[in-house]
């Protein structure tokens, strides 16, 4: 009863730590890991969900018998790492980009208001 | 960048076959063990950034244009978009499986799944290893025309792409 | 082949700018002229599925469509459960797909000529189709993960095309702030779904109106969900990125994502009104004989939000020198006078008063027709910024001037806009501000004259614009600036033609449109019957 805490504390220090890594760090790169331990968090809270005591694997193919765990938190997680893959992969690109015109990436340099 | 070392080089040429035959059966059993579309494509890819890595971009960018890898990343879109398009044709909603329980719709992938059966039966489940193959080769052509884009733009040379 | 095309419209209003998506790179391989006029088709034979819709939700109540075939419910009528993705449209998603149809029609058709001369044009059509087929799915779904499916796919689709300049460092900044608040926003929004699916045991809105109740963890997910969804809308103190957004994007980009931004506030709504609807007359505390209500408590923090964004919308319009950024602050100020109305509504909702519910519910009203006008009038004003950007390549009103001799049909719709965005007649946008002033009034005096005065505000600032913009004399380096494009003046006449249309004759849009939006937002036992009580 006690050891199946564990994943719930998890997912509250990742996504404590993606924020601190989000609103705190001046690197760009950081700020881009921080969104990705956020995510990292949340996928743990949905897989976590579908945990049910003594339960194997869904799944037909030579199953041992008993109850299974819930399928459909696993079908939401992969789409949710999908999802975070495709915005990791912008987010890079506009990083390069931002490097290319700027030549430093440090938040507070590129913060100029144009008017 | 340039391309490593020729040891590095040979055992990458050696071990590209067999990961992308491992991809491909991940693809292709998705409805049977945990894998499908996104997961397969997704070691494939990995397999091909190996040898970009090992060989170089520059080489690399030789042999394979991004034009390309776009035809083929359409390609299995349009397959995929296709294939639920024929559900609302040759059944009743968008999606419809029709060629699951049917006994043959053309002969492929028509069987009904026995339950708690031990042995995995590939020749069932209908519509799902058509859309996986679509989905498989669109996440390949995705994610390998990502990380070739990223390359040719830190090269510093002129006219990367956006995306 | 109507009946097929009704039955089936749904599915096919989203999976048919998704087939044009794929299609445009093959097609944009051959031949430039082409794949433009496919994507045209394309988006015009979405918006004719939407009126189809919009005719059988009038006719024959609330649609259902099930993903995979078969049946919606396959519980029993006491302990009903869905298991399949399902589709479900009644008159609020009926009105909000109506706008959502228009803005990408005008903003294909504006991007022919605004889109000349740039290169990747196969991904700039791409992308907005997208954006078309994601907005769509975000307003019609009845089913919470899908909508952030879409949700994602709407952010990721708009992040590309809002730092699609990338030789302009502002453009490829602004893009990168979008998508990091955006992708958190997102990120605690499914925080908030797996609390849903964790405690209730199912992803379909109708199931979780039917079970909720109010403890610890649904507070938890209420807060969360509304503080997202109101960053993704725009809310004050949350708007920051919108300037940016708006400002730094292509014209016909902007307009996309104005639709954009009122679906996520559709989201919005939908988890006040319908999920969380019968948990709305909560008593939460009692002080001595007066029972607060959480629909008091919730309908005064978002009042108070509400006025805030009016305030920061109207003065930050007043100081900018920006041609662009300007109407983005006054598009801020327009969703707070959206959420005003709907704050005052919710204020009156568990009232005994007659007259109090009876000016709740023409508040409502007004607030889902402004959410038409608005989307249509800062559309127009966005299509004209980009004009004089087309002509003159500028978009700092200090360097601008005397353009009414050259322009002549971007000035009048300029004015068009003008009047229409500070509610003058006869424009649509004085008949909506109208009904919110009037309902507000009896509600709280005090709110509905901050709202006049703003408007007011907000026409002084667009009547200075008008002036060192068009009037005057003619600045020396735009003597020979020429009139844009037809297709451009295509674009920017549908919205003004439906703009005049609906400021003429407001009771048919109102009788036919606003009230079964109203009706159907405040009838939540009605979209859960059509689950539970078979389909």
């Amino acid at each position: 009863m006690n050891v199946f805490f564990v994943p719930y504390l998890a997912v509250a220090a990742l996504i404590i730590i993606g924020l601190y890594a989000v609103i705190l760090k001046r690197n760009l790169i950081k700020i881009v890991i921080g969104i990705t331990l956020i995510e990292s968090g949340v996928n743990l809270f949905l897989i976590t969900l579908g945990f049910r005591e003594n339960s194997t694997a869904p799944i037909y193919t030579s199953s041992p018998g008993g109850i299974m765990s819930l399928p459909v938190p696993q079908a939401l997680t992969l789409t949710s790492i999908v999802i975070g893959v495709a915005v990791l992969a912008l987010m890079l690109t506009l990083v390069i980009h931002i490097y290319r015109h700027y030549g430093t990436l440090d938040v507070r340099k590129i913060k100029e208001v144009e008017e | 960048m340039s391309g490593m070392s020729k040891i590095v080089k040979t055992m990458s040429a050696v071990v590209f076959p067999f990961i992308m035959i491992f991809g491909l059966y991940v693809i292709a059993h998705g409805h049977l063990t945990p894998g499908g579309g996104f997961q397969g494509g997704a070691v494939v890819a990995s397999a091909c950034v190996m040898i970009l890595v090992a060989y170089g971009s520059v080489w690399t960018m030789k042999k394979i244009k991004e034009k390309h890898l776009s035809i083929f990343e359409s390609l299995g879109a349009i397959g995929f978009i296709s294939l639920a398009f024929f559900g609302l044709v040759f059944g009743s909603a968008f999606f419809y499986n029709f060629m699951a329980n049917t006994q043959g719709f053309l002969g492929i992938f028509g069987d009904t799944v026995i339950p708690a059966s031990t042995a995995a039966d590939i020749n069932t489940a209908g519509l799902l290893p058509l859309m996986n193959f679509a989905l498989g080769l669109k996440v390949i052509a995705g994610l390998f025309a990502i990380v070739l884009v990223m390359a040719y733009a830190t090269n510093k040379s002129k006219g990367g792409d956006k995306k | 082949m109507m009946d097929f095309l009704t039955t089936h419209s749904p599915a096919l209003i989203v999976a048919i700018p998704l087939l044009g998506a794929f299609l445009t790179p093959l097609i944009g391989k051959i031949n430039d002229k082409v794949r433009n006029i496919v994507v045209i088709l394309f988006v015009a034979f979405t918006t004719f599925l939407i009126a189809l819709l919009i005719n059988e939700v009038a006719t024959n109540g609330i649609v259902t469509y099930v993903f995979g075939g078969g049946v919606a419910n396959i519980g029993t009528l006491e302990a009903p459960y869905a298991i399949r993705i399902l589709f479900e449209i009644d008159g609020m998603n009926a009105f909000m797909a109506l706008i959502a149809g228009i803005l990408p029609l005008a903003a294909v058709i504006y991007s022919w000529g605004f889109m000349k001369e740039e290169t990747g044009q196969d991904k700039y059509y791409t992308l907005i189709l997208l954006m078309t087929a994601g907005m769509l799915g975000m307003i019609l779904t009845g089913d919470l993960f899908n909508f952030f499916v879409f949700l994602e796919i709407t952010s990721i689709a708009s992040c590309a095309l809002i730092a699609f300049r990338t030789d302009n460092k502002y453009s490829v900044q602004a893009g990168f702030k979008y998508i990091v608040i955006s992708a958190i926003g997102a990120l605690f929004v499914l925080f908030a779904i797996a609390i849903f699916y964790g405690q209730y045991d199912a992803l379909n809105m109708a199931i979780i109106a039917n079970n909720i109740t109010y403890g610890f963890l649904d507070k938890v997910a209420l807060v969360i969900l509304i503080a997202a969804l109101a960053m993704k809308a725009g809310l004050a103190p949350m708007h920051m990125w919108i300037p940016d957004a708006y400002g730094r994007s292509p014209a016909s980009v902007t307009i996309v994502l104005v639709g954009a931004t009122l679906a996520g506030l559709y989201g919005g709504l939908r988890v006040i009104f319908t999920i969380y609807g019968q948990q709305l007359s909560t008593v939460l505390h009692k002080i001595e004989e007066i029972e607060i209500h959480l629909s008091q408590i919730l309908g005064a923090f978002i009042l108070a939000l509400a006025v805030l964004s009016i305030f920061i919308g109207v003065f930050m319009a007043l100081k900018r020198s920006d041609f662009k950024k300007m109407i983005a602050y006054a598009a801020v100020a327009e969703i707070g006078y959206m959420f005003l109305a709907i704050g005052a509504y919710l204020i009156t909702i568990s009232s005994e008063d007659p007259q109090m519910l009876a000016a709740g519910i023409q508040s409502l009203k007004g607030g889902i027709f402004h959410i038409l006008n608005d989307s249509l009038d800062v559309g127009l004003l966005l299509l004209v910024a980009g004009s004089v950007y087309f002509a003159t390549k500028q978009t700092s009103l200090n360097k601008l001037g005397g353009l009414a001799r050259n322009m002549k049909y971007t000035t009048i719709f300029f004015v068009i806009g003008l009047l229409a965005v500070s509610g003058m007649p006869p424009m649509n946008g004085f008949a909506s501000k109208l009904m919110i002033y009037q309902s507000t009034f009896q509600i709280n005096p005090i709110i509905s004259i901050i709202a006049i005065l703003c408007s007011i505000m907000l026409l002084a600032a667009f009547v200075k614009v008008f002036q060192s913009i068009f009037l005057g004399p003619v600045i020396p380096s735009l003597k020979n600036v020429k009139e844009v494009p037809k297709s451009m003046l295509i674009g920017m006449g549908i919205i003004a033609c439906i703009i005049i249309f609906i400021g003429l004759f407001p009771n048919i849009v109102i009788e036919n449109l606003v009230t079964p939006a109203t009706n159907a937002l405040q009838d939540t036992t009605g979209y859960i019957s059509a689950i539970t009580g078979g389909v």
